[in-house]
């Protein structure tokens, strides 16, 4: 189940989208998520649908491999899709078969939202596919830099998720060996109910807990041992500087959007907003 | 000149019960003397609990003594405004492989330490290389930490240490959670920057074989300096290392009681080769007596 998840995951690959600015990408992607709701045009969707498929050509990131990540919300999709079939109600009624009524709105907003859910899928989990999780946070520390003057601490919060980010594989093998040395006592992890299998669990939780914490109280140590005092007067290794092709890549967001708006404002048969 | 010097130094904390009631204070460290002289390998010796890892991180200014004073480079441990001074020129390398690591790649890990000092960009990369380079691990700058073995992930984190510049490094048990092969590979590394780089090593540890290349060894028990003096001197008095838990090496041991069975070794016999030469030697004379 959650190596299913492709969102969070990097696909190293040598592309022009991969050498991007994470910030670009962070800023993007976003642009691109609203493009997704300001718009409700079959024309609109084209233009997204053509800009998303040169994107993903451009990444280099097997398409096969992104559509994976749709797998873990597919639950999800179905349920929109069928509930706003089913329950949206306006313009002519299409279907009636006893007391299903499918009308021809409800038919678009199903269509419309199966679209944008997948798009949002696909763009937000192209970004993370095609940045490292270091540069991911070094682009977010940068972007919400300016938040420091309300004191909003910044820096500490993009160094908490990158540190999160290393330990995630050692709490996970910490994890299993836990698991494994509670099985060895006798704990039955697999049997019973969800409320027995939930109960299973706090064996495990508790010493995990335990390490978490005293890995952290060590890090920390090593940290300061360091000199981390901080983000006051740090410089960096690999700092960010927008290069050409970074300005190139807002300039053709900017078209894009453009365009997804003046389309959504004169192209008539917009009817409602979502 | 004087690269470390601790006068007198106590270490006291609060002792404290279930509910955090204070009930007494325990005295880590008792004055303690030291000193440690530039380009010298010195190490710490002790069992579980003498306070030697508490010394330890007295040098790098994580903790600051309660009584006394720790010098190093110079300067005052307990001056806030030296902190960042004191950590440069004393680096650490902890036990725990992985709970040093900050990068997730580790190339950025090496650059840590400098980004903290506050290095120009262009120099941090120039230091990451030649610290990576030094412990023999440039191959490996684009991994995952996760990836590398414990011995890798130690020579990383003294590589972490060195691109900071420091005179002085610091130990704290680096081998006592790597397997042998893991150990050599460490001790080795370390050996290597001594050579090339002239810093001052200081080595804690309770692996008797790990210290017999230092210039000087110190010997803890319960917050006290003991014993202290050149390896030869220390393995030389088994019985009294023994009073404090500790062993001396195999080749020693073996030496020693060859030596109580009425053979004339002399004391303090450290390396193997040591001790072949000897009893050869014996043999040797034995013969030519006879004839």
């Amino acid at each position: 189940m959650i190596r299913d998840i492709t969102i969070g995951q990097y696909y190293p690959a040598n592309s022009l989208i991969h050498r991007l600015d994470p910030r670009v990408k962070i800023v993007c992607t976003l642009l691109f998520l609203i493009s997704l709701f300001v718009q409700n045009s079959f024309l609109g969707y084209g233009i997204a649908t053509i800009f998303l498929v040169a994107v993903v050509k451009i990444s280099r990131v097997p398409f096969k491999f992104i559509v994976k990540g749709l797998k873990a919300i597919i639950i999800l999709l179905m349920f929109t899709v069928v509930m706003n079939l089913f329950l949206t109600k306006g313009g002519e009624e299409v279907i009636h078969v006893g007391f299903i009524h499918i009308y021809e709105k409800g038919l678009r907003t199903c269509v419309f939202m199966a679209i944008r859910l997948i798009y949002l899928i696909i763009g937000s989990s192209l970004m993370t596919l095609t940045t490292t999780p270091n540069a991911l946070t070094d682009g977010i520390e940068k972007l919400l830099h300016p938040l420091n003057k309300i004191h909003v601490p910044v820096h500490e919060v993009a160094m908490m998720m990158s540190i999160a980010l290393r330990f995630i594989p050692i709490l996970l093998e910490e994890t299993d060996k836990i698991m494994k040395a509670q099985i060895a006592r006798g704990a039955d992890l697999e049997s019973g109910n969800l409320i027995q299998k939930t109960k299973a669990m706090v064996p495990i939780l508790v010493p995990l807990f335990v390490s978490a914490f005293r890995r952290a109280n060590d890090l920390a140590m090593a940290m300061e041992a360091r000199c981390y005092h901080g983000g006051e007067g740090r410089t960096k290794m690999k700092p960010l500087i927008y290069k050409k092709q970074d300005y190139v890549a807002y300039a053709v967001m900017i078209f894009y959007m453009a365009a997804v708006i003046l389309i959504g404002r004169f192209v008539t048969f917009k009817l409602w907003i979502f | 000149m004087k690269m470390i010097q601790a006068e007198e130094l106590v270490y006291e904390y609060e002792k404290r019960d279930d509910e955090g009631n204070v009930i007494g204070m325990n005295r880590a460290i008792d004055e303690v003397n030291i000193d440690v002289q530039q380009g010298q390998f010195v190490a710490i010796l002790g069992h579980n609990g003498s306070g030697k890892s508490t010394l330890a991180k007295h040098i790098n200014a994580i903790l600051i003594p309660t009584g006394g004073t720790m010098w190093v480079n110079g300067r005052d441990t307990k001056d806030p405004n030296e902190l960042m001074n004191v950590r440069q020129s004393a680096g650490m390398v902890f036990q725990n492989p992985d709970n040093q690591i900050i990068g997730t790649v580790v190339e950025e890990d090496v650059g840590f330490g400098p980004e903290n000092l506050g290095v120009p960009t262009e120099e941090i990369w120039t230091r990451v290389e030649e610290s990576l380079k030094a412990v023999g691990m440039l191959e490996y700058r684009t991994n995952s930490p996760n990836k590398l073995s414990g011995g890798q992930k130690q020579r990383v984190a003294i590589a972490g240490v060195i691109a900071m510049t420091p005179q002085c490094i610091v130990l704290d048990e680096p081998t006592a959670m790597l397997d042998p092969n893991g150990r050599k590979e460490v001790l080795q590394t370390v050996q290597e920057l001594r050579r090339q780089k002239k810093v001052t090593v200081i080595l804690i540890t309770h692996y008797m074989e790990e210290v017999i290349d230092a210039d000087h060894v110190y010997v803890m028990d319960s917050g006290h300096v003991v014993m202290q003096g050149t390896p030869r001197e220390i393995f030389s008095q088994v019985d009294e290392l023994k009073k404090y838990h500790l062993d001396v090496p195999q080749v020693t041991m073996l030496a020693e009681e060859l030596r109580k069975r009425g053979l004339e070794l002399p004391k303090g016999i450290l390396r193997r080769e040591e001790l072949v030469r000897y009893i050869t030697e014996l043999w040797r004379m034995q013969n030519v007596n006879r004839t």
